[in-house]
């Protein structure tokens, strides 16, 4: 076999690895040919037909996606034919879809609409079909709407379900015409294992699949004088923020963000960081209770591995198909909870403030976390913890249509009180980066050392690999902590709900011995959730994540014990982990669901 | 629920549990219950480890499939071009009195459901009909009266025989 393949494409040479499509190659000398199913993420489907591009010589056009190149091909991605092959299938896709393109969510920003408008898709030559069509819209999920009228039946909603997250939420139900993206049945997303993480969304190149956006009410909440409007800010949406405002991925822009904040009318500004750090002293003593109870008590009851509860989308996804396994999970809530469960207490108290003139925002990377917020159980303030779940995405939209000059935002600080964070906190965002962020407390708790790697960098842990693991032996341990001396902590750390399926299968048939397992619902950690800016690739997740190392690796404080803002609510007011308040207002409980 | 339970391990442990088991077991189900309910999609899911809705999206590819109740026999109709110009549409018009249903409708007493389909091979002799498995062509309004009929009086016969073993 030839190390490589030659090729011309355009009258340009190209040299490429055997296997490569003729995209590949286009790309590889900066050619674009245009698509539309094809999603770097997914396996190819080549239903689409935008890519079609001429072979000299042969007759029929062929799909560039789809298509190996093969030696001495010669490629021609701007014939007549092809772009008159372009325009009909941009015509023909189109005339199932309802272009109302002014009224959509997605104006702007939808790949479709940019494609008719770099093509010139005037007046279609076709029949509109979209008036024969029973289209419906659901939009009874807290988190996404899913509207028919929209749908180019791509499938990368479907094959990202499937191939990402294992969930298959969404198939392809029907055939022909009447072919169309279904839940069971056409079930509302809302009644089916849908866990809300929202990459079905991130990966819908048109305005079929958005998030539930909640921009008005939130207008609204800081229109009302009367009611202090507190907002925090998720650990992975500093550092993407700046991909919708124009810049390019991977740079850090929390005082950006802050400022902005303060502009748009938010009377508190505070850092979800904050209490990721606090997560990590609440979920770190909980796995060493876990262990004291497993290995020292010998509890049956107990069990190990615990694994987090950061990841909505992760949670729901257990919730439904592993019932079982859910004493696994960690008590702990997640960060924004546990942020907006203070928010309206602690805070509220500190500051002077009536709870009920309070409404409490959180800005995050996902869409999951408007789910969560909703949960019945989430009220442990005796308020609604979080009124309102924002994506980085809403954010971005909201600071755009109050005339702000993103880029020429001063730098301004979070608000104190719960404002202050350490680069464990930072780290959360990524991948690996709640382990790590534990590893660094619990190993010092248990030791009274620091944990033993290079400048607290557990670089095991980090990465884009599906699945990590890492082992730390705990020696000379703290009297108090005897029992683990000696002991091999094993941790593993996935990200993909495809990924976590497969552990989960372990632990059910306890084939593993971990003792503690990191999930994220998405590709990345929170940093490539399903309420980030579009698009996404690794390459952009991995831009992402080297921010979040670089945040981390800046701060003074590393560690999240060290967190001042967190040594003070612990003197002041919760007294110390997994104590009475602590488990009124930051653990909770979780609920079976049916898989089917 | 149990009994389909039952029936789904049964299909399960004939086919595999392997994806392309899928459609020989829905086609068993098909065959026992005349149609798919969500109840036995949702035991097909559970015995492969697919989620439901890869079930009914198979369950709804295949026209011979169905998901919605139906009547014990079903009669297909060809509508392609051929069998129009050989007389379908007067065969459709006989039917439709015959029956007192129109196309997609299930009978009163849940004999027969009446549909169209696409061409059935048979266009050198038709009007082409199918019931159930059972292809009839050369149809005229006259001979599909006998036939329906036919399908009737077996009917009557049967429940009648059932109606005697009962008593
Ligand atoms: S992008 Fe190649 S067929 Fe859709
Ligand atoms: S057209 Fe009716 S059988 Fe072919």
């Amino acid at each position: 076999m030839p190390h490589t393949v030659n090729c011309q494409i355009d009258h340009l040479s190209v040299n490429i690895q055997p296997g490569a499509t003729i995209l590949e190659a286009a790309r590889s000398i900066h050619i674009q040919i245009p698509t539309l199913c094809y999603h770097s993420d997914l396996c190819v489907a080549g239903n689409c037909r935008l890519c079609m591009v001429e072979q000299v010589g042969a007759d029929r056009l062929l799909p560039a996606c789809a298509t190996p190149v093969t030696e001495g091909m010669e490629i021609l991605t701007n014939s007549q034919k092809v772009r008159h092959a372009r325009k009909v299938m941009l015509e023909l896709l189109m005339s199932e879809h309802r272009s109302d393109c002014t009224h959509c969510y997605k104006n702007g920003r939808c790949e479709l609409q940019n494609l008719a408008s770099e093509y010139l898709v005037q007046d279609g030559r076709f029949i509109d079909l979209v008036p024969f069509k029973n289209y419906t819209i659901d939009d009874l999920s807290p988190s996404i709407i899913k509207d028919d009228a929209k749908c180019i039946r791509c499938q990368r909603c479907v094959r990202t379900c499937a191939e990402i997250q294992a969930v298959s939420a969404l198939a392809v139900a029907h055939k022909g015409a009447e072919m169309k993206i279904s839940t069971f049945f056409d079930l509302p997303m809302a009644e089916v294992v849908c866990t809300n993480c929202g990459q079905c969304v991130t990966h819908c190149p048109t305005g079929a699949l958005v998030e539930k956006n909640y921009i008005d009410a939130v207008w609204q909440a800081m229109d009302d004088d009367a009611r202090h409007v507190v907002v925090q800010t998720a650990p992975a949406v500093r550092i993407a923020l700046g991909e919708a405002l124009g810049l390019e991925p991977g740079q850090i822009v929390t005082g950006k963000m802050v400022a902005a904040l303060r502009r748009l009318g938010f009377d508190s500004v505070l850092d979800t960081d904050f209490s990721a750090d606090l997560t990590i002293i609440e979920e770190g003593h909980e796995l060493l209770q876990r262990l004291r109870e497993v290995i020292r008590d010998k509890n049956p009851q107990v069990k190990l591995p615990m694994t987090t509860s950061c990841s909505p989308g992760w949670i729901k996804f257990l919730e439904h198909l592993y019932p079982d396994l859910l004493p696994h999970l960690s008590t702990a809530k997640s960060p924004q909870q546990m942020f907006g469960a203070l928010a309206k207490t602690y805070y509220a108290r500190r500051i002077g403030m009536d709870a009920k003139n309070m409404v409490s925002v959180s800005v995050m990377p996902c869409t999951a976390k408007k789910f969560e917020a909703a949960r019945p159980e989430m009220c442990a303030s005796g308020f609604r913890d979080v009124d309102y779940v924002l994506t980085t995405r809403e954010l971005a939209m909201m600071i755009r249509q109050a005339g702000i000059d993103f880029l020429s935002l001063p730098d301004d600080e979070f608000d104190s009180i719960m404002g202050q964070s350490s680069g464990a906190g930072v780290i959360f965002g990524a991948t690996g980066g709640v382990m790590e962020a534990a590893l660094r407390t619990v190993y010092e708790v248990v030791t009274g050392r620091e944990v033993p790697f290079d400048g607290l960098n557990i670089v095991p842990v980090r990465g884009l690999e599906q699945v990590k693991e890492a082992a730390l032996t705990i020696s000379s341990p703290l009297p108090e902590w005897g029992f683990l001396d000696g002991v091999t902590l094993k941790t593993c750390v996935v990200h993909g709900l495809a990924g976590a399926r497969e552990v989960m299968k372990k632990v059910a048939d306890g084939s593993c011995d971990y003792h503690f397992i990191e999930i994220m619902a998405c590709p990345g950690g929170c940093l490539g959730g399903g309420g980030q800016p579009m698009p996404v690739s690794d390459h952009v997740r991995e831009m992402r994540a080297r921010a979040i190392y670089r945040d981390d690796a800046g701060k003074a404080i590393r560690k999240s014990h060290e967190n001042p803002d967190v040594v003070k609510l612990y003197e002041d007011f919760l007294k110390e982990p997994l104590g009475h308040l602590s488990h009124q207002l930051l653990h909770t409980h979780y609920v079976a669901r049916k898989r089917y | 629920m149990n009994g389909l339970r039952e029936l789904v391990s049964a299909l399960a442990q004939k086919h595999g549990t392997r994806r392309e088991s899928l459609l020989p077991i829905l086609q068993g189900i098909q065959a026992h219950e005349h149609y798919l309910s969500d109840d036995a999609m949702v035991e097909v899911a559970r015995a492969l480890d697919l989620s439901t809705a890869q079930v009914y999206g198979t369950a709804t590819f295949y026209s011979f499939l169905v998901t919605r109740p139906q009547g014990r026999h079903v009669i297909r109709l060809c509508r392609t071009i051929t069998c129009v110009m050989h007389g379908k549409n007067q065969l459709l018009k006989e039917l439709e009195t015959l029956l007192k249903v129109r196309v997609g409708e299930t009978t009163a007493d849940g004999l027969f459901t009446l549909l169209e389909t696409n061409c059935l091979g048979q266009c050198h002799q038709g009007p082409a009909i199918l019931i159930d498995d059972e292809p009839y062509t050369r149809l005229t309004p006259e001979r599909i009266r006998v036939i329906v009929a036919e399908y009737q009086q077996k009917a009557a016969l049967e429940s009648e025989n059932s109606g005697l073993i009962n008593s």
